[in-house]
């Protein structure tokens, strides 16, 4: 989560983000009128939705993932797990703060330990000293925050560049965005760099997952969508959720 | 002489009791947990021993799948709930069509998680709150090596004397649900081209995903 929005800065950084959100907001309800096959109520602006969704699908598939794949391919497993590790760990300094803030003690203090170990054992969150002694990630940001205080998720947005979100979610960015370490890096070249290196790591990683769903899915947008909700409500509940019984969809 | 006689047949008879016990007890209903450990186990260490598997042979990871996981997957009652409302007014054969299609669509992609399978472990999770006259249990497990560990849980149905007892009816993958994520995606198909629809849908996709690996 904290990681998708990285990818802001080819738009211009997220203070031209920011300006843009009205109009942004204002060129989905243009969109919700347009009709689609099968509305789903947590989805209202899905016609809109689905052009983002494209987009960033053709983005990826020009750019992002062909330099996931030569970075996966060229560089050793052991300096893939580092740099991982390492954006892992900065990643864990802001959990411990939600962690705190939604009132769960154990993750809390999970997420300290993580972060005391494999900030210096570790090499600088180079290596993951800390899963190895089994102290659990446990990951959250503040949009799951807002979320256990009881915050409603609201409709279901798919931003250029970024991906999946509710709105709550987009509402929080700004927030997660100060929570993340790597923007408060003063050198705007290292900064950006450190980006990139994250965003690419991290497609990397999901090469292999993402063959499989591509694969298992019959429309990836909603695919992709049904996805996004079950991991937010596992997330919200952490890992735990209650059993529900989906009903069918009206 | 006499004593090591008695001896011996002591050996023979415990070790016909054995063979008359074992097979007893092992017919008797296995613990929901006990099942997933040994399948789990199995599979992995079937992907482990068998180099064409990891290399991405689709043809023998399937024959993994049908003889080892299928047996203890209820799949018709997995592909009843992915479609919804409409399966009872689908006709016999469409009902057959469908959980062919969707056995294909499901096992190719387990494939492809599979080869993916290097040094991992599977750890099962306690189970809370299980009691022996449940007919519905969930067994929580994590997927260990390389990486963040990966949450996956199973729910099962008990069966009694049938199999191991218990049959697997959904699983869940770090929180998302298998038959409630094909769920909203058949209906999409159903209400634009109906039951048919659907199948059309799913055989041309398995054709595609059979051409590509």
């Amino acid at each position: 989560m904290v990681k998708a929005f990285l990818l802001s800065p080819f738009l211009g950084g997220w203070h031209t983000w920011a300006g843009r959100g009205g109009l942004l907001a204002v060129l989905a309800l243009l969109q919700a009128c347009a009709a689609v096959p099968y509305p789903d109520r947590r989805d209202p602006i899905e016609s809109f939705n689905r052009r983002v969704f494209d987009f960033n699908y053709a983005v990826d598939r020009a750019v992002i993932k062909p330099v996931a794949t030569v970075y996966r391919d060229t560089t050793p497993s052991w300096m893939r797990s580092g740099v991982g590790n390492f954006f892992n760990n900065l990643e864990d300094v802001w959990s411990v703060v939600n962690n705190a803030l939604q009132g769960r003690l154990q993750n809390t203090g999970d997420s300290v330990g993580r972060v005391v170990i494999n900030s210096t054992i570790g090499v600088a969150g180079l290596m993951d000293v800390a899963s190895g002694l089994n102290i659990e990630r446990h990951t959250t940001d503040f949009g799951t925050t807002l979320g256990r205080w009881g915050v409603s998720p609201g409709p279901y947005v798919v931003l250029p560049f970024l991906g999946s979100y509710t709105l709550r979610e987009v509402a929080a960015l700004p927030i997660d965005r100060q929570g993340d370490l790597v923007n408060h890096v003063s050198d705007e070249a290292t900064r950006t760099a450190l980006f990139l290196v994250d965003t690419v790591d991290v497609r990397a990683a999901l090469l292999g997952p993402g063959e499989v769903a591509e694969a298992a899915a019959l429309d990836k947008y909603s695919f992709k969508r049904e996805t996004y909700f079950q991991m937010q409500r596992n997330r919200q509940y952490d890992g735990n959720p209650p059993d529900e019984d989906l009903a069918p969809e009206p | 002489m006499k004593r090591v006689f008695l001896r011996q047949a002591l050996v023979v008879v415990s070790a016909l009791a054995g063979l008359l016990v074992f097979p007893a007890a092992h017919a008797e209903d296995e613990a929901p947990d006990a099942l997933i450990k040994r399948l789990s186990v199995d599979v992995l260490d079937a992907i482990k021993s068998d180099k064409a598997i990891r290399a991405g042979d689709t043809a023998r990871v399937v024959e993994l799948v049908d003889t080892r996981i299928m047996p203890n997957v209820n799949f018709q009652r997995m592909t009843a709930s992915a479609v919804g409302p409409a399966w009872r007014q689908a006709s016999p054969e469409q009902k057959t069509r469908l959980q062919d299609e969707f056995k294909i669509l499901l096992v190719r992609t387990y494939a492809g998680a599979l080869a993916q399978v290097k040094d991992q472990t599977i750890a099962i999770k306690p189970m809370r709150g299980f009691s022996a006259d449940d007919k519905e249990v969930m067994v929580r497990t994590e997927v260990k090596g390389g990486g963040d560990p990966i949450q996956l849980d199973y729910r099962l149905e008990k069966t009694p004397g049938q199999g191991a007892g218990w049959r697997i009816y959904n699983l869940n993958v770090l929180g998302v649900w298998l038959v409630e994520t094909y769920r909203s995606q058949f209906a999409q198909e159903i209400n634009a081209k109906g039951i048919d629809g659907l199948i059309t849908t799913l055989t041309e996709r398995n054709k595609t995903n059979s051409k590509k690996g």
